[in-house]
């Protein structure tokens, strides 16, 4: 029998707000343990928790980004479950009335763009950190760090209308790209200010039920989340197959070994419990504040790609793939707008950029070389002042110093090459020096003239200009 | 008169007439004390050097000519469910023994602010939880009229230690009447404000939406002085009314023609004391004498609030006591492992009552249970709200006894349904949020009857305002418990 998957997504996200959601406390990521913690946070007796508004503010905004509606009233909930790194033993969520509702994103899968429902978004605070002696198994105690118990975050729930793993890892990026427009969250997996739990079941093709759902944990990077969905796919259809029954449970992804365990029977699963949060009051947000919100959200991801394909005339995918990551697409268009060819930009911001800043892990507002410097780059080129090749020195020059390429091309005499005379004296001296090159050529071997060019392209250090050598080339050769 | 057995507007003016030091009438307190704590136990932890420093700075501010604040120097104790920085907060529970917070309550900042003398932190039963002071996971507190019985609760300790001298004010919390009801048992005056009129930050959370902080005095003009110095805004507390607080002396009017009085029928029915009842019908004449009109009105919903509130406050209850699991703070067990752990420190930490509504309040929340329990309370809640805006439609304030019976007897209570049943008349009122006071109107063999007036929502005032004109046509606030002394 064929199954097909079914995915649905739980992404978490931490808000880049400066406090946390409930109490005054920095949210700084790795500051000392238990240094960003009070009263409040710590859940002693008799304190009480005040929302930060720009909480709120995020959650709207991020709403309004997936295509929500945004919920006119809205309120906190607890969530009730022990566990040491949580030290009210309740954690403050929403549950019936989230602030979002409704929405959704569409990805695009080899080639096709599919639209995937967002069903809510809501806020709720983190729970602190475990260190334990060892391993969990075998430690002896554990410590707590209560640095990120209150940091905000939102939990963002989809449909369950994923059809693949590579259709999961595409909504996941999806919504980093967004998150990150929108500059709510820092969203590194790495630091946990994303994460992502996936609901994954199968049933046969063209049946409407779903299937058993595995609930699949630990997936700390966008691989991991598609690696375990695939061998979760894997796995299920192996014991299906078999005839045998899915069992609704918690499976955590073992990267290292690459397979997913069980972790807990969901029938086993806490009673949450949930009930109304009585120490805050519901939240009621101004419509007038969610449209000036509205009116405030930047050019989104796929706007942004229309934009690129239409007025610049990129292809679907380098206009995807800059309009990513929103700094890199800022990148872009400010070497545009320096007046840069499109295309050239683009070719440059996927190719030498992107190499550089991959290789040196920094992000493109992070690039030492700014827009308008590329820019010059690329001009120099248009103009003929430097080949495509010499370029890349350029640029590597551009990347160490920080100095412009103009500068680069004056100090180092980088300058093209493009007087006929002074190659044409390179050129026949390198056919006097390959009589076997030439030999060949006239032997009708086109192939030999590639040697030549090189030679002549090396004597020149690189500066004579490709095309004028290949023209000169070919009228000494035939002239022989 | 003894000063120990005066009132805080005596001592004041006594204070600021230099007729009398804060630091002698400090003294005078802690010398009571030691007479009468052995028989009445108010005090879980007594702070007599701080209230002795405190009372020496209102003496030189007296000495440089400075003017005071009405509570400056006068001696009060706080419930020791209400935080106090670096001083032992243990809300009567073993759980919290030894747990010193690192911060105040607001209204303990507030009382500061007004150089206010804090004897101590008084006992009450566990968490809040009961209307007797026999919960209480330290002691058991004797009602100075009768030390074989109850102070009435939780706030026993509180309203103990106003009656037998052991302090001139005190701060108690009522969920569902623990200032009312024990102010009642002991002869004093006590209030419970609108929900959301006093800050709770600081008050250890037994049922949050229930909660709130009030005074309980020797007279009605202390619960206004009282009430001026701790109600208002706090913006650390969310579901503070953000509303500016009145002054509440200027309620103290002795005028109530033309007040319209409701009597809710369903507070007269089967379960009051025959005396009780007949001492607020006395009161109500008395009322009608002066000038109020009284009529008969109907809460038709009353019989459900008690049932409604012992699913509401165990919920909430169950969910704010989650986090005494010898983790982080409080009492801690060795466990071989974390469930363990939890479970010895919790059944070791918690008394048999909280244990009880711990129990009740997470079966009333769980999955399959919520809707028949949790969500139908919330609807009798709407509905008991309900009730009083119709009644307040026609009337100014309601009267009912403030409990069905006066003091009764250490351990008589035995089932704690017949103990539950001791806050029907106080229950309803904290469902609704309405502010609701409860002063001395009558004896019955000795012990004293409390009447409740209830009001709308921060009509303090005008609750103030009848308490006082019946307090002052009468003599029954200036009678002192006789502790066998007299």
């Amino acid at each position: 029998m064929k199954y097909e998957t079914v995915i649905g997504l739980e992404v978490h996200s931490e808000l880049k707000t400066k406090s946390k959601i409930f109490c005054g406390c920095s949210t700084q990521f790795g500051s000392d343990q238990n240094t960003n913690v009070c009263p409040v946070c710590l859940g002693l007796p008799g304190v009480l928790p005040v929302i930060n508004e720009k909480v709120v503010e995020f959650a709207v905004r991020a709403g309004l980004a997936l295509n929500c509606k945004i919920l006119p009233f809205s309120k906190f909930d607890r969530k009730n479950y022990y566990y040491p790194d949580l030290p009210k033993n309740y954690q403050t969520s929403q549950y019936d009335l989230p602030i979002a509702v409704d929405g959704y994103l569409d990805i695009e899968v080899n080639g096709e763009t599919k639209r995937i429902g967002i069903t809510r978004v809501h806020m709720e605070e983190d729970a602190g950190k475990l260190v334990h002696s060892g391993t969990i198994s075998n430690s002896e105690y554990a410590l707590v760090d209560y640095n990120r118990t209150g940091v905000p975050l939102i939990e963002i729930v989809s449909e369950p209308e994923l059809r693949s793993p590579e259709e999961a890892k595409a909504y996941l990026e999806k919504m980093k790209s967004i998150l990150q427009y929108i500059d709510v969250s820092d969203c590194k997996m790495e630091e946990g200010s994303l994460r992502c739990d996936a609901n994954i079941s199968l049933r046969p093709v063209g049946t409407e039920p779903f299937g058993t759902k595995a609930e699949l944990k630990n997936l700390n990077s966008f691989r991991s989340v598609q690696r375990g969905l695939e061998y979760e796919v894997e796995r299920q259809t192996e014991v299906l197959s078999e005839g045998g029954h899915i069992i609704q449970e918690t499976r955590s992804w073992d990267e290292n070994k690459g397979v997913t365990l069980s972790m807990r029977n969901k029938e086993q699963a806490h009673d949450y419990r949930y009930f109304p949060e009585p120490e805050l009051v519901p939240i009621v947000v101004d419509p007038a504040k969610v449209e000036s919100i509205r009116a405030s959200l930047p050019e989104l991801p796929d706007a942004r790609k229309a934009r690129f394909v239409a007025d610049y005339g990129l292809s679907a995918y380098d206009a995807e793939t800059i309009t990513a990551s929103r700094a890199m697409a800022d990148y872009f268009d400010a070497t545009v707008k320096a007046g840069a060819d499109a295309k050239a930009a683009a070719n440059w911001l996927m190719g030498e950029v992107s190499k550089h800043l991959n290789a040196a892990n920094k992000s493109a507002e992070e690039c030492p070389v700014a827009a308008v410097q590329l820019a010059s780059l690329i001009a120099l080129i248009d103009k003929g002042t430097i080949s495509g090749k010499i370029a890349k020195t350029v640029f590597e020059g551009m990347w160490d110093s920080g100095k412009d390429a103009e500068t680069i091309v004056k100090e180092q005499g980088l300058v093209q090459i493009s007087d006929e005379g002074a190659i044409v004296a390179i050129v026949d001296g390198v056919i006097a020096a390959s009589p076997q090159s030439v030999a060949d050529f006239k032997a009708g071997k086109e192939k030999a003239i590639g040697f030549l060019v090189g030679q002549v392209m090396k004597q020149s250090k690189g500066r004579a200009n490709p095309e004028l050598v290949n023209k000169l080339l070919k009228e000494r050769l035939a002239a022989l | 008169m003894d000063l120990f057995k005066q009132t805080i507007h005596t001592l004041h003016e006594r204070l600021t007439k230099k007729e009398i030091s804060a630091v002698e009438l400090a003294k005078s307190v802690f010398t009571r004390t030691d007479v009468v704590e052995s028989k009445i136990r108010s005090y879980i932890t007594e702070t007599r050097e701080q209230a002795m420093a405190q009372a020496a700075a209102v003496d030189a501010k007296l000495a440089k000519g400075e003017n005071i604040a009405p509570l400056a120097g006068i001696p009060g104790a706080l419930k020791d469910n209400i935080c106090t920085n670096g001083v032992k907060t243990t809300c009567a529970s073993k759980i919290l023994a030894n747990f010193v917070p690192p911060y105040n309550a607001t209204v303990v900042d507030k009382l500061a602010a007004q150089d206010a003398v804090i004897t101590g932190k008084a006992n009450c039963d566990e968490f809040a939880m009961g209307g007797s002071t026999e919960n209480s996971g330290f002691f058991v507190t004797h009602n100075p009229w009768d030390i074989e019985r109850v102070p009435g609760g939780s706030s026993g300790g509180s309203a103990s230690a106003v009656a037998a001298g052991q302090a001139i004010w005190a701060l108690g919390s009522d969920t569902g009447g623990s200032i009312r009801q024990p102010a009642a048992y002991c002869g004093a005056v006590g209030l419970k404000p609108t929900y959301g009129r006093v800050s709770r930050y600081g008050l250890v959370a037994y049922a949050s939406s229930l909660d709130q902080i009030g005074p309980i005095t020797r007279d009605v003009t202390d619960s206004a002085l009282v009430l001026n110095a701790i109600a208002g805004y706090d913006a650390k507390d969310s579901t503070s009314i953000n509303e500016a607080a009145p002054d509440y002396t200027q309620a103290l009017v002795q005028d109530v023609k033309g007040l319209k009085i409701g009597l809710p029928k369903e507070y007269f029915g089967a379960g009051i004391q025959p005396e009780v009842a007949a001492a607020i019908q006395k009161a109500v004449e008395q009322l009608k004498a002066m000038g109020a009109e009284v009529k008969e009105v109907s809460l038709p919903h009353t019989e459900y609030a008690l049932p409604a509130y012992y699913l509401i406050a165990p919920a909430e209850a169950s969910s704010n006591l989650a986090r005494y699991d010898g983790v982080g703070f409080g009492h801690r067990a060795e466990g071989s492992d974390i469930i363990e752990m939890y479970k010895k420190s919790r059944s070791e930490g918690f008394g048999p009552e909280v244990k009880r509504r711990i129990m009740l309040g997470t079966y009333a929340l769980s999955s399959g249970y919520y809707d028949a329990y949790y969500l139908k309370a919330l609807q009798v809640r709407t509905l008991v709200k309900q009730d009083f805006d119709k009644a307040f439609g026609e009337v100014d304030v309601l009267i009912t006894p403030t409990a069905p019976t006066t003091a009764f007897k250490i351990g008589e209570l035995s089932d704690p349904l017949a103990m539950y049943l001791q806050d029907i008349y106080t229950i309803p009122i904290n469902l609704a949020g309405l502010p609701g006071i409860s002063l001395p109107c009558g004896f019955v063999s000795g012990l004293p009857v409390g009447m409740q007036i209830i009001g709308k929502p921060l009509a303090e005032a005008t609750i103030i305002q009848a308490a006082y004109a019946f307090e002052q046509a009468n003599d029954y606030h200036t009678r002192f418990a006789p502790l066998g002394e007299e």
